[in-house]
């Protein structure tokens, strides 16, 4: 008994060459959690669609093979057909959620499937206290934080009790806190109801933990369908960019990589190897090397809304010439706040900023930047070099059809392009949450651009692997107003939300946030024992 | 202005009964045209605002309203002739040729102004205080995909405002001259388009394409609360008594060719009883909240 069916799925998008997915096989059974890995462009989103038949009755093109979801074939029976059987998440809270407040969102679904009043009126409760937003239930959903508004979109999804749930980075426009009770929350639906869910994620230590089944894909195909452990030993062989920080730690410590924290912290212990929580040692390597002229000077300020809160509350701060700054905290500590007041977006209601040089700031949506017909006519020629867009044929290219690292790429070759005739330097490269939706690779190749720029970079991210990649100081804000500020060995190493999984493992022992930190200092810590008993 | 759901006895009152007190009071102000009567008009919906907390909405919709208000009259006192009583002589003017403003025609004018305002008033009392998601499951019955698709457009409204004001954000941080306009809006309609299609996406996978007539099981009914029938009663009361003033000529308005708006004291009573009916519903605040 399978609810989701593959059989030689391929499938190409119309006008183009290549086809999306290839040749997929697969069956998932009743009340399985899988987890999709891989990277961007793998085929994680299209195989999502095709099992929920917006492929091909959505998007059109060419699909051979067989797809079956709860016995009926997607071939046959399109999307609203299957949306009985079939709940799905896509990654945009926005986008998804269409109605004006919740309780009408919950019941639409139902109310398209042509159910009666009273089996709606009683899905939605249902629904409601499954998520707890049984308080949002006659909120607008204009009113709702990205957090509430994908818990909404589940519910919608939920509320027909469909067998099968889909979710396509259902976190990767969230903060970590609202990612991580949106996790929770489906461990405890598929414990509690018997749907299968199959999740694509970017940031597998998220899910893997708990998940039956990890399946990878690259190119199209299928190249891994294992349980956790064995997708882990096989990622850290044949594909690491797709293993996790913890898999990554243990493989190096030559044990057998297991899936979650807890049961990476029970491998280490068994062995012996567990640093005590909070040793500390001569591991903090990458001090903060402030340059000698600071580049911006946040002095007293302060950002008060009209009959509203005060978003930035005295914040004073300086950062050095080439100094390479992550801002963290919750969602509405005041982090993009503070970075529109140094772009001089936003005035200071009290207080000054003062910088070395122009500001350069990416927001958010990179695609918000790019209004041109060809890349060549974003940037100049030596802006473009710079990022690593200097192919070409790419520079030939409409700025919509890169991908999403490429126009990350670009929107911030387009803020660092001096104003042209001036020699006014850039002093300070804003960047605010530059890493949403990015797979590994992509953070990677950000973290090692942003190291090589001259200017001083601050960065606001809730990503703390991203932060231990490129980071010399991290300041963290809470409520407008800075409350740790100091190297991120310091500030990362102790937490839990803004710790990288190696130091949660570690326990936040001698500071270590990566997986080679942790591989020499648990080599270091059981070296003398050795020689003890040798 | 949006709609969002308040402690308040109009809010705690139906969909329907919401908009039949908007309906009426905008009715008696088309019924209506002596200046106390729009007065009491006027009146009334502000005391509603007040009463249903949405106060600082219906002031916003008035500061937009005024204008509009001003230049009916300004428009009525050049172009309106009719009037004894002379007030400016503006000579030969192109167009209109010999033009008098008169003391009448610069009354009416202001009545059809204050009547603009006042239905504007009703609209925007109508946008803060009634569910739209109610109002539209009303026609759902009717037509389910018209009424999804109004749902839709009203709900898409602040996200576009939202994605305009990032582009606008992004714009800013470019260095260099800005890019044409013409580079915006295309940049703009692709952003929109790409918004559409994953809007389309969803409501495909929410069964939208497959979208049925409800069934014919047995309707949960809503039983009548005390606000829905007060508000009901209201409305209906509104109603009456404008059809009442307007047949009995309680409140009589003459503008041409003199001016004659006497207030007897059947009129007083009716615009008193008018305030006394559109404000009662508001003083019972018990079971407001959900």
């Amino acid at each position: 008994m399978t609810v989701l069916s593959l059989d030689r799925v391929t499938y190409r998008y119309p006008g183009s060459d290549a086809p999306a997915i290839e040749d997929v096989t697969l069956d998932i059974g009743p009340g399985e959690l899988v987890v999709l890995a891989g990277g961007s462009g793998s085929g994680k989103s299209t195989l999502l669609r095709a099992a929920n038949g917006l492929v091909p009755h959505f998007h059109g093109g060419m699909f051979s093979g067989r797809a079956t979801v709860a016995g009926l074939d997607t071939r046959d029976h399109g999307p609203g057909a299957l949306a009985a059987a079939v709940g799905t998440l896509f990654q945009d809270p926005e986008t998804q959620v269409v109605m004006g407040t919740v309780r009408a969102e919950l019941a639409l679904p139902l109310e398209n499937q042509g159910a009666a009043p009273a089996a709606v009126a009683r899905a939605i409760e249902e629904a409601a206290l499954a998520l707890g937003i049984a308080h949002l239930l006659d909120r607008p959903t204009a009113e709702l934080s990205g957090g509430e508004l994908q818990r909404v979109a589940l519910g919608a999804a939920l509320a027909g009790r469909p067998k099968l749930i889909l979710l396509d980075e259902p976190t990767s426009q969230l903060d970590p806190v609202a990612g991580d009770e949106l996790i929770a929350l489906l461990r405890r639906l598929n414990e509690d109801l018997d749907a299968a869910i199959v999740i694509a994620e970017h940031r597998l230590e998220r899910c893997l933990g708990f998940a039956d089944r990890a399946i990878a894909m690259r190119g199209g195909r299928v190249v891994c369908d294992a349980a956790p452990a064995d997708f882990l030993a096989w990622a850290c062989e044949s594909a690491p960019e797709l293993s996790t920080p913890g898999g990554r730690l243990l493989a190096g410590l030559g044990i057998e990589p297991v899936a979650g924290v807890k049961a990476a912290r029970a491998a280490l212990r068994s062995r012996g190897m567990l640093p005590e929580a909070g040793e500390r040692g001569a591991m903090h390597t990458r001090r903060r090397t402030p340059g000698a002229e600071p580049a911006i000077r946040f002095d007293r300020v302060w950002h008060e809304i009209d009959r509203g809160p005060a978003v930035l509350r005295g914040v004073s701060l300086t950062v050095g010439a080439g100094e390479r700054v992550a801002l963290m905290g919750r969602n509405g500590a005041g982090k993009s706040t503070l970075l529109r007041h140094a772009a001089g977006l936003m005035q200071p209601t009290r207080g000054k900023v003062r910088t070395a040089g122009r500001v350069a700031l990416l927001l958010q949506n990179p695609s918000d930047y790019l209004v041109h017909e060809h890349v060549r006519q974003e940037a100049s020629a030596g802006a473009l070099a710079t990022v690593g867009l200097g192919d070409p044929a790419l520079r030939e290219r409409h700025p919509r059809d890169l991908s999403g690292g490429e126009k990350q790429r670009l929107a911030l070759a387009v803020v660092l392009d001096g104003a042209a005739g001036t020699n006014y330097q850039i002093a300070v490269v804003c960047l605010d949450e530059p890493t949403r939706g990015m797979d590994r690779r992509r953070k990677d190749e950000l973290a090692a651009l942003v190291c090589e720029l001259d200017a001083a970079v601050i960065v606001a991210t809730h990503d703390p692997e991203f932060v231990a990649a490129f980071a010399q100081r991290v300041i963290l804000l809470a409520d407008g107003a800075p409350i740790a500020d100091g190297s991120p060995h310091e500030v990362l190493a102790g937490g839990t939300y803004f710790a990288t999984e190696t130091a949660r493992i570690l326990g936040g022992a001698d500071g270590v946030l990566l997986p080679a930190e942790g591989v020499a200092l648990v080599g270091r810590s059981i070296a003398p024992e050795a020689e003890v008993s040798a | 202005m949006t709609y969002r759901r308040r402690a308040s006895p109009l809010h705690a009152a139906r969909a329907s009964v919401g908009c039949a007190y908007c309906a009426a009071l905008a009715l008696a102000t088309l019924l209506l045209s002596a200046p106390v009567a729009l007065g009491a008009v006027v009146v009334s919906i502000a005391g509603a605002a007040i009463g249903a907390g949405v106060s600082r909405e219906i002031r916003r919709a008035a500061l937009l309203a005024l204008p509009l208000g001003l230049l009916v009259m300004a428009v009525n006192m050049v172009v309106a002739q009719g009037g004894l009583t002379v007030i400016a002589r503006l000579g030969d003017v192109p167009v209109f040729g010999q033009t008098d403003v008169t003391l009448e025609a610069t009354v009416y004018g202001a009545v059809l102004g204050l009547r603009a305002i006042a239905l504007i008033l009703c609209g925007a009392l109508y946008t803060a205080a009634v569910d739209p998601d109610e109002v539209l499951a009303l026609f759902r019955r009717f037509s389910f995909h018209s009424a999804l698709t109004a749902t839709l457009a009203t709900r898409m409204v602040p996200v576009l405002a939202r994605d305009a004001r990032r582009l606008a954000e992004a714009q800013r941080c470019r260095p260099g001259p800005p890019p044409s306009r013409a580079r915006l809006m295309r940049a703009t309609t692709s952003g929109v388009l790409d918004r559409a299609l994953d809007v389309a996406a969803a409501l495909e996978v929410r069964g939208y394409g497959a979208a049925r007539r409800p069934a014919a099981g047995r309707r949960v009914r809503r039983p009548w609360s005390r606000h829905d029938l007060a508000f009901a009663a209201s409305a209906a009361a509104i109603v009456g008594l404008a059809v009442a003033a307007r047949v009995a000529n309680l409140l009589p308005f003459q503008s041409n060719p003199s001016l004659r708006a006497p207030v007897g004291v059947g009129g007083a009573a009716a615009a008193a009883a008018f305030l006394a009916c559109a404000l009662l519903p508001f003083a019972d605040r018990r079971g407001i909240e959900r």
